[in-house]
């Protein structure tokens, strides 16, 4: 709720601290209260860092998938809303893969959960033309681990506000 | 783009064929290795420092003989003695005393000079001694432009090494990889172009634009790949002559996985629509496109036989990643693979017998040779993550890149096709996505 506030009231730029790391949970431990002090992280109207604070910017896939998985269509609904409500912003969905696929099969297999994602976004009503697509295959990793977890994180289609 | 053509190229006369000094001797008792068997014992060879008259030249006639036994040692087939343990010393100019090579275990004995000539330029001379025949097996001269020394060794130890083997070497050669620094969300990769031996490297990008899967045409003159420089992932071809890249083919979307057909006329690529992922060739020349397969599924890194009539791809048409074969105009495609596991990155061997490939199963990588209709898979090597196998011109040996966990220390090596000579080649950083040329003669 304390981040609403802050998104409402920041009329100033959105600061690039934050990276594509999702943002703390408002009031949460090591949130705006942590003993480092203060977060400065705002969020504007319609920027990248308000829609993964109110949709969620991203679904993951398992292994050798493109397939949306239910919790996956559900934060693809509330960006579907959310760019219903900012009806001039325009997207690139990015599609990610682990590292455990050959490189060109995994660019492929990005391009098609990318696809995935806009179909979904299309489907609930977003035209087309607002959302394009781009496979960055196994060359982007979020995390840059050779475990499961990583792995998890790294299998994503991102949403970004262009 | 700096260049620089005493590096890049040797142009037309700068490296003259110049004599046979003498037809190679009759066949006797053969010294000959069979590398078509299993591993091999290597074979001990002596390369003395090349004669040479003045400073330069006795430094070059010495550099010569190092580079020349650095490429057969790497072969795996042959072992270099030590040259502290030589009694003639032939840099005296006197012909082979065989009786001191035999009593050091020589089989074979190198011999060569380095003289400068009028012009400037180096006039170097070798001789392949049979020691126990007491014979000659092989004699050549060249002349080149001082800085082509290193090609000459090149030469000079494909000429030993097909002598020796019976087949065609592989030594003046180059490798195009993607050179990789920084963290691994944000990777840096350029293109890089390095002598086979890691010799002479030269980055060809300055890593501003993601580049990928670097691949050489057929005269080794220009180089196919993926880049990101416009934003979207295209093919392009880089001409390492004039330094000029050009994104090739009129395409909506993503094109990726370039290779040139073994003419250079044409480049075979998959391009991306929808999610789906299907084969095009386009012609080089007249710019035209043609679809190679349809459907929903991914087809890509498509690889032609070496005459031009097939080409073997990988799909997850029947549900998982396999390998299949069609003709070079799309038609009759049927899987060949039929492992377990999944498998990708097929590459047809330029002599047409064997398709290289990477296979992944139960959380390894391996990389591994079949026949093109499927049967006799075998397995050289394997790890945590290894992937891209690129075959020498002669379609003995290829080279792979191998990654650590966590994106880290990746590098390039070659491996022959017995699996038993697994070696590095040195980069100046991490390294991945080589792709061999052919002999550049």
């Amino acid at each position: 709720m304390l981040l609403r506030v802050i998104a409402v009231a920041g009329t100033l730029l959105m600061l690039a601290a934050c990276g594509s790391t999702p943002p703390e949970p408002a009031g949460g431990p090591g949130g705006l209260s942590g003993p480092g002090g203060i977060s400065s992280s705002r969020f504007g109207p319609g920027s990248q860092q308000d829609l993964a604070a109110t949709a969620g910017d991203r679904v993951f896939f398992a292994y050798d998938s493109a397939e949306i998985s239910s919790e996956g269509q559900q934060i693809l609904k509330r960006q579907a809303d959310w760019l219903r409500r900012f009806g001039n912003v325009s997207v690139t969905i990015e599609g990610h893969c682990d590292e455990r696929g050959t490189r060109e099969y995994n660019l492929a297999l990005g391009e098609r959960r990318a696809q995935a994602v806009k179909n979904v976004l299309a489907a609930a009503g977003i035209p087309g033309s607002r959302i394009s697509t781009i496979s960055y295959g196994k060359e982007r990793p979020e995390i840059p681990h050779s475990d499961d977890t990583s792995y998890a994180q790294n299998r994503r289609g991102v949403t970004t506000v262009n | 783009m700096k260049r620089d053509r005493s590096v890049l190229g040797v142009t037309g006369g700068a490296l003259a064929f110049l004599l046979l000094l003498l037809a190679p001797a009759p066949v006797l008792a053969e010294l000959r290795i069979d590398i078509t068997g299993g591993k091999v014992e290597p074979l001990p060879i002596a390369i003395p420092a090349f004669a040479g008259g003045g400073g330069e030249e006795v430094q070059t006639g010495r550099d010569l003989a190092q580079v020349i036994s650095a490429d057969l040692e790497r072969s795996g087939l042959f072992r270099p003695l030590d040259p502290r343990a030589f009694i003639q010393n032939v840099a005296a100019g006197e012909g082979p005393r065989f009786g001191d090579w035999r009593q050091i275990n020589a089989q074979a004995l190198v011999t060569g000079s380095v003289q400068t000539q009028g012009d400037g330029r180096f006039r170097v001379e070798f001789r392949l001694w049979d020691v126990f025949a007491e014979q000659q097996l092989a004699g050549f001269a060249y002349t080149t432009t001082r800085q082509n020394w290193r090609r000459i060794a090149h030469i000079i130890a494909d000429q030993i090494y097909k002598r020796i083997t019976g087949e065609d070497g592989y030594f003046d050669t180059r490798i195009v990889y993607i050179a990789e620094s920084g963290p691994a969300q944000k990777r840096v990769k350029r293109l890089a172009l390095m002598d086979q031996d890691g010799a002479n490297h030269q980055y060809l990008t300055d890593g501003s634009a993601l580049v990928l899967t670097p691949r050489f045409s057929p005269s080794a003159q220009e180089i196919t790949y993926l880049s990101y420089a416009s934003g979207t992932p295209r093919v392009y071809l880089f001409n390492i002559d004039t330094g000029r890249q050009e994104s090739i083919g009129d395409f909506p979307g993503m094109t990726f996985a370039p290779r040139f057909s073994p003419d250079g006329s044409r480049v075979v690529l998959s391009r991306s629509e929808n999610g789906t992922t299907n084969i095009f060739v386009l012609d080089l020349r007249s710019r035209r496109v043609s679809r190679l397969t349809e459907g929903n599924s991914i087809d890509t890194t498509p690889s032609y036989s070496p005459d031009g009539s097939k080409i073997v791809f990988n799909s997850d048409r029947g549900g998982s990643q396999q390998l299949y074969m069609m003709s070079a105009d799309g038609g009759g495609i049927r899987r060949i693979s039929f492992g377990n596991g999944k498998y990708g990155t097929p590459v047809w061997s330029p002599r047409g017998d064997l398709i290289a490939f990477t296979k992944i199963e139960g959380g390894t990588f391996y990389i591994g040779v079949m026949r093109p209709d499927g049967s006799g898979e075998r397995l050289l090597t394997q790890d945590f993550l290894v992937e891209g196998p690129t075959w020498a011109p002669n379609g003995r040996v290829l080279m792979y890149f191998r990654q650590g966990r966590g994106g880290s220390s990746s590098r390039l090596f070659t491996i022959d096709l017995t699996g038993s000579n697994q070696r590095e080649v040195t980069t100046p950083g991490d390294a991945s996505d080589p792709a061999w040329s052919p002999l550049l003669r």
